[in-house]
């Protein structure tokens, strides 16, 4: 446990000296808050919920996630010092739990960011508060699968850039699996690959949650995806050492 | 305290490591020698924890690395070929990470961060961040890293390079005092270092041990070693080559060079022990013929004579 907290302690002041975390914190907000007004016509729904807002999410994280994660190992190979790391009496694992809680902590700043849209909506009308904090739960596991993903990714390679391009294509298709327009497409063909469509796309378990249904499934599919992720990430770890 | 039994490295067909078996002592400063490519690097990440070994076994003070990495890795120093550092952070700064990663914390992390600091001569930049220092400062660094934690065994890839001569001296007295207190193995590129802060040297080629002893032992292995440098000058002296090697106690000549009336040449004597005769042999000539001896001297042997003797073979 302590190591993990050295390790966790390192990596969020990398972030936080540099000014890439305040960069994508302010995008994120922007782009959540400016995307529900303007596209998402928030005002004009007359709906004092923020389904709409939630509506946006995964395909903000799709390139979120990346861009937060991308450094997480990449850079570490980069500069040489995995070597330095993995020779420290700590274990692999410890290190890429730390790192992993460090990025997700720029994932909840983020969020924090937005919280001026849940005063809007409180202000507005009478919004069904476990909703809301049903579809931010949401948001944060998909954005922190979202990150754990690209924390595979970035082991295997010393290029944050091929990291963020590969990661944010899978996370593009994990996103798009869902969407009602593909969906639609499978479903009268073949039914089943539209479920599993669904079950796997971060879009469908978003709106599912946004709506405030937090089913098991969604849960256990979410955090089942970041604990894989960061699993597999041990083994190219240590698999690009053998 | 370094113990290492038949260890082997495979990536993929290629053997970069095969059967090295190797004990340092406390107290001992090894010297790893050999050509670029020949497994130096190869096998101190296999006894850093870093690779994981094909076969073999690695303990490092009676603990295996294998069994047990994190109490095994806890008694290691370790400075990597590149001294890789964390760019965004400052010297202090690293350094107390790499201190609480060690297990220090509190006054004991300040006190190891100030020692290692004070002991690698980093005062002038301890508040500096590591992007902006020289090459030189950075090696320091990544040295105050791997000393933090005063370990009983340090594993040093290349500890010198890239550092000018007066930091090169820094360093080389820096290793040579630890080693009286811990097992130290260093890799160098540079022969003159081992001589002068090693007490063993082993030179491997191709991924096996092909000397180990110390650098006055290897030295004398040389082919060069024991034979008698002369410088001759007279009338006459262009003529001696042929002379030289009848001499009852030479084997042969080599070498053989004159310029203007003086004459320069490598005689072997027929068997070590026969040097002192072959030079009064030497000198009676010169007499007779009334040349002028220049110079007469035994030649100790070279480190890098006994390099490129050893790991010259099986090479375009």
């Amino acid at each position: 446990m302590r190591h993990i907290g050295i390790i966790f302690k390192r990596e969020l002041a990398s972030y936080f000296n540099n000014p890439l975390a305040y960069v994508l914190v302010i995008i994120f907000s922007i782009l959540s808050m400016g995307l529900t007004f303007v596209i998402g016509k928030f005002l004009d729904l007359n709906d004092a919920s923020l389904t709409s807002f939630f509506w946006f999410h995964p395909w903000i994280y799709m390139i979120f996630g990346p861009a937060i994660g991308m450094r997480l190992w990449a850079e570490e190979n980069r500069m040489g010092t995995t070597e330095l790391l993995l020779t420290m009496p700590i274990s692999a694992w410890q290190a890429i739990v730390g790192k992993f809680l460090a990025a997700c902590v720029v994932l909840a700043a983020a969020l924090a960011s937005t919280l001026p849209i849940v005063y809007t909506v409180y202000h507005l009308g009478n919004p069904d508060g476990a909703m809301i904090f049903s579809g931010y739960l949401g948001s944060f596991l998909i954005g922190a699968a979202t990150i754990a993903i690209t924390c595979a990714i970035s082991a295997l390679t010393r290029s944050q850039i091929s990291c963020l391009l590969i990661s944010v294509v899978i996370c593009f298709i994990l996103v798009l699996a869902g969407f009602p327009s593909v969906t639609d497409f499978l479903r009268p063909t073949m039914p089943w690959l539209a479920d599993l469509g669904n079950s796997i796309s971060f879009w469908w378990h978003q709106s599912e949650m946004a709506r405030g249904l937090v089913r098991l499934q969604s849960l256990v599919y979410l955090i089942t995806l970041s604990v894989f992720s960061l699993f597999l990430t041990s083994v190219i770890i240590r698999s690009k050492r053998a | 305290m370094i113990e290492i039994t038949s260890l082997s490295k495979h990536f993929g067909p290629k053997v970069a490591v095969d059967n090295l078996s190797l004990t340092v002592q406390k107290g001992q400063v090894l010297g790893f020698l050999g050509p670029n490519g020949a497994g130096k690097s190869t096998t101190m990440r296999m006894i850093t924890g870093y690779l994981p070994p094909t076969a073999g076994a690695i303990t490092i003070g009676g603990v295996d690395m294998l069994d047990d990495p994190n109490q095994a890795k806890a008694k290691i120093g370790y400075l990597p070929e590149s001294a890789p550092l964390y760019a965004d952070m400052t010297v202090e700064g690293f350094l107390a990470f790499a201190a609480a990663l060690r297990g220090l914390n509190g006054s004991a992390k300040k006190a190891a961060v100030d020692k290692a600091i004070s002991t690698c001569f980093l005062e002038k930049v301890r508040a500096q961040s590591i992007d902006t220092l020289s090459k030189g400062y950075r090696h320091r660094t990544c040295l105050a890293q791997a000393i933090i934690h005063d370990p009983e065994v340090l594993i040093l890839d290349e500890p010198t390079d890239g550092l000018d001569p007066n930091q090169k001296d820094v360093v080389r007295n820096l290793i040579k005092e630890m080693g009286k207190t811990k097992a130290i193995i260093f890799s160098t590129h540079i022969l003159e270092e081992v001589e002068a802060c090693c007490t063993r040297a082993v030179i491997i080629d191709q991924g096996r041990v092909v000397a180990d002893g110390t650098p006055d032992e290897l030295k004398r292995r040389a082919l060069r070693a024991g034979s008698v440098h002369v410088k001759i000058s007279g009338q006459g002296s262009q003529a001696l080559a042929a002379d030289l090697g009848k001499l009852g106690h030479a084997a042969r000549v080599e070498n053989p060079a004159t310029s203007g009336d003086t004459f320069t040449a490598t005689v072997f004597p027929k068997s070590k022990t026969a040097i002192s005769a072959l030079s009064t042999e030497i000198y009676e000539l010169c007499r007779q013929r009334s040349l002028l001896l220049q110079e007469l001297h035994e030649e100790p042997g070279r480190l890098d004579d006994m390099f490129r003797e050893l790991t010259s073979q099986n090479k375009v």
